[in-house]
C-alpha cells in the first residue's frame, strides 16, 4: 500500500468526522452533550486499554492510575495559563491552543509513567503488570491526597470547561485509529504474536520486553488524555475520580467487548455508559454487578462479545458482495 | 536508641502480620501459579467473622481468654471455608484454561467481596450484614495492659500477635518441610500433572493450600484487629498488596522467603516513616516492588526457573 494511501485512510475518518463533530457541537442539550463526551471518553480508555490488555495479551488493571497523571498536568497548565494569551490570538482561539498543549503535556507525563511501571514488570510474566498496576493506581492516590501542590483530597477545582464535543469526538477517533493502525502495523503483529505464545515469539526474535513495554507507554499516554478531557469536562479535578472503581470499570468494558476487538471495545464503552445513566439509582451495586459480570464471563464466555473479531473484517466481504 | 527500639518493635509486629499474609499468596501461587487477588478480601473476611463472632458471644461485656480463643478459631474456620469455596466455585472450573481468565476472575472474586460487604444490609442486627461501608469497631477480648521496659512502648497485644504469628510460622514450617502432607504439596508446586501421575490426590492439596493459606490471613486479621480495632470492607486492599510484595521479595512460591520478607517489609516500612516521609507509608511497599522486580525479579530465595513450553 502506498503512502499516500496509508495517508489517506488514516486521516478520512478525521476528515469526515470533525465536520459532523462541528455540526453537533453545541446544539445538543446540555445533558445529552455529557453523556455522550462521557461515552467518548469511555471509548478512549477502553480502546487504549486494550491495546494492553487484548492486543498484547497483558492484564492491566491500573487504568485510572494513567488518566490521574494525565488529568493533573493538563489541569495544572490550564490553572497556571488561565489568564495567559497567546499574542496575536483570539481568546477563545488561544484557550483552545492552550488547551491542545495541556493535554498533550498530560498524554507525555502519563506516558512517562507508563515507561517507569512498565519497564520492571513487563519484563516479567503477565501477572506482576497486574498487581504493579493496582498498587500504582492505590499509591498515585497516596501521593496525590498527601501533596499540596496538587490539593490534596480535595484536589484542583474551578476549571473552565475546555472539553467540548470536538475534541472528545476527535480524542476518541484518534484513539480507534491508532488502534487500528497499531494492529495492522509490524508493531501490531509482534503484539498479537506475544499474546498467542510468548515464548514462540521470542524464540522468532521478536523482542517481547521492548514491543510489551511500547504498547503499555502508548496505552498510558491516551489514559492520559482521557484524564485530561474529563477533568475539564467535569471541571474539577480530584483524586475520587481516579480510583479502583474507575480501572475496573475499564477492564469490565475492555473483557465485556472482547479482549483484542476494537470493535468490541467501543460497542462495551457506550452501552456501559448508556446502561450506567440509566441505573443512577442503583449506584451502590455497580461495583458489585461488575464483579458478578467479570466472574460470569470468565466462566461461561471468556471471549466477550466480539472475541477478536472487528467490524471491519467483514467489510471487505460485503464490498466484495455488492461488486459481484 | 529507644526510638530505633521503638521503631524494630513495631517493624517486627507489622512483619510478622505481613509474613503471614504473605504466606496465603506464595503457597497458593506455589500450587496453581495465581496470584489470588482475593486473598486480601479473605483477610478482611477474617476480621468481620471475628467481629460477628465476639458480638455473638458477648465479649464486648464481659471480656475473656476463653472467648479470645474462641473468636480467633471461629474466624479461621470460616475464612478457610471461604478459601475452599473461592478455589472450588471460581477457580477450579478454569484450571485448565489460560491462565488470564483465572487471573480475572480472582479480580472478580476479590472485588465482589469488597463491595459486597459495603451493600446495604440484608439482615439486621447490632452489627448488620452486610456491614456496609462506615467503619465498625472490633470489641477488645481481654484487657489492655501496656509496658514500657527501656523506654519502649509495647502492649500485651503486641506481645501475643508476635508469639502467635511466629509459632504458626513455625507450624507452618513444619508441616510444608517435615510432613507428608507437605511432601506432596511441594511436589505438586514443582510439577503438578506427575504429581498426579505418582498417586497425590492434586484436588485435595489445592484444597487443603487454600484452607491452610485463607486461615492464616484470617488469624493476622484477628491479630491486628486487637490493637488496631476500626474494620472495614476495603481493610484487606493495602495489607493484600503489600504482603503480596512481601512474597514477591522473598521469592514467590517460597515459604521461607515470605516469612523473611514479611519481616523486611515490615522493618523497612516502619523505619522510613519513622525516620523519612511518615505520610507516604504506603508507598514504600510500591516502591521495594519496583526496585524488586528491576534487580531480582525472581525475589530473594527464589530460583530462576526459564519458562518451558
Amino acid at each position: 500500500m502506498s503512502f499516500s494511501r496509508i495517508l489517506l485512510r488514516s486521516l478520512l475518518p478525521l476528515l469526515i468526522g470533525i465536520p459532523i463533530l462541528w455540526a453537533f457541537n453545541g446544539e445538543l442539550s446540555s445533558s445529552a452533550d455529557i453523556i455522550l463526551m462521557v461515552a467518548g471518553i469511555n471509548v478512549i480508555l477502553a480502546v487504549s486499554l486494550n491495546v494492553v490488555n487484548g492486543f498484547t495479551g497483558q492484564f492491566s488493571i491500573g487504568h485510572a492510575g494513567f488518566m490521574a497523571v494525565g488529568a493533573y498536568t493538563a489541569a495544572k497548565i490550564t490553572v497556571a495559563t488561565n489568564s495567559i494569551e497567546i499574542v496575536g490570538l483570539p481568546t477563545e482561539v488561544s484557550n483552545q491552543v492552550i488547551f491542545f498543549i495541556a493535554l498533550v503535556a498530560g498524554m507525555i507525563m502519563a506516558a512517562l509513567m507508563g515507561l517507569l511501571v512498565g519497564m520492571p514488570s513487563l519484563r516479567l510474566r503477565g501477572d506482576y503488570l497486574a498487581i504493579v498496576t493496582l498498587g500504582f493506581n492505590e499509591i498515585i492516590r497516596v501521593i496525590i491526597e498527601n501533596t499540596e501542590f496538587l490539593g490534596q483530597a480535595t484536589g484542583i477545582s474551578g476549571l473552565p470547561r475546555r472539553s467540548n464535543l470536538i475534541w472528545v469526538g476527535v480524542g476518541a477517533l484518534v484513539t480507534v485509529l491508532m488502534a487500528r493502525r497499531l494492529v495492522g502495523s509490524t508493531h501490531g503483529r509482534a503484539l498479537l504474536a506475544i499474546r498467542e505464545d510468548e515464548v514462540a515469539a521470542e524464540a522468532m526474535g521478536v523482542d517481547t520486553t521492548g514491543y510489551k513495554v511500547r504498547a503499555f507507554v502508548i496505552s498510558s499516554a491516551f489514559a492520559g488524555l482521557a484524564g485530561g478531557l474529563l477533568v475539564h469536562l467535569i471541571q474539577l479535578c480530584t483524586p475520587r475520580s481516579f480510583t479502583f472503581v474507575k480501572s475496573i470499570e475499564v477492564v469490565v468494558m475492555v473483557v465485556l467487548g472482547g479482549m483484542g476487538s476494537v470493535t468490541g471495545s467501543i460497542v462495551a464503552a457506550l452501552v456501559l455508559t448508556f446502561a450506567l445513566e440509566g441505573l443512577r439509582d442503583a449506584q451502590q451495586y455497580r461495583m458489585v454487578m461488575y464483579s458478578i459480570l467479570l466472574i460470569v464471563l470468565m466462566l461461561t464466555r471468556p471471549e466477550g462479545i466480539f472475541g477478536t473479531r472487528e467490524i471491519w473484517d467483514w467489510l471487505p466481504k460485503l464490498r466484495k458482495r455488492v461488486s459481484s | 536508641m529507644t526510638e530505633f527500639l521503638q521503631h524494630l518493635v513495631n517493624g517486627l509486629s507489622v512483619g510478622t502480620i505481613y509474613a503471614l499474609i504473605a504466606l496465603g499468596y506464595t503457597m497458593v501461587y506455589g500450587v496453581l501459579k495465581l496470584i489470588n487477588f482475593a486473598h486480601g478480601d479473605v483477610y478482611m473476611v477474617g476480621a468481620f467473622a471475628g467481629l460477628y463472632i465476639a458480638r455473638g458471644l458477648g465479649v464486648d461485656q464481659e471480656p475473656s481468654l476463653a472467648k479470645a480463643g474462641i473468636v480467633f478459631v471461629g474466624s479461621i474456620l470460616v475464612c478457610a471455608a471461604l478459601g475452599v469455596a473461592i478455589e472450588r466455585f471460581a477457580y477450579r472450573p478454569l484450571r485448565q484454561r489460560a491462565r488470564l481468565t483465572a487471573l480475572i476472575t480472582a479480580i472478580g472474586v476479590s472485588f465482589l467481596l469488597e463491595y459486597g460487604f459495603q451493600l446495604p444490609p440484608i439482615i439486621n442486627g447490632e452489627v448488620p450484614f452486610p456491614p456496609g461501608p462506615t467503619p465498625r469497631f472490633f470489641p477488645e477480648p481481654f484487657a489492655r495492659v501496656d509496658y514500657e521496659p527501656f523506654g519502649v512502648h509495647i502492649s500485651n497485644y503486641d506481645i501475643v500477635s508476635l508469639v502467635v504469628a511466629v509459632g504458626f510460622m513455625f507450624a507452618l514450617q513444619y508441616i510444608v518441610y517435615r510432613t507428608k502432607f507437605g511432601t506432596a504439596m511441594r511436589a505438586v508446586s514443582f510439577d503438578s500433572s506427575v504429581a498426579g501421575l505418582m498417586g497425590i490426590n492434586v484436588n485435595r492439596v489445592i484444597v487443603w493450600t487454600f484452607a491452610i493459606g485463607s486461615g492464616l490471613a484470617a488469624a493476622a486479621a484477628i491479630l491486628v484487629a486487637g490493637s488496631r480495632p476500626s474494620i472495614n470492607p476495603l481493610l484487606g486492599l493495602l495489607p493484600g498488596i503489600k504482603a503480596f510484595v512481601a512474597a514477591v521479595f522473598g521469592g514467590i512460591g517460597n515459604v521461607q522467603g515470605a516469612m523473611v520478607g514479611g519481616l523486611i517489609l515490615g522493618l523497612a516500612e516502619e523505619n522510613v516513616a519513622g525516620y523519612l516521609l511518615s505520610s507516604y507509608r504506603d508507598g514504600i511497599a510500591f516502591a521495594l516492588l519496583i526496585i524488586i522486580l528491576l534487580l531480582r525479579p525472581e525475589g530473594l530465595f527464589g530460583r530462576v526457573q526459564a519458562e518451558k513450553v
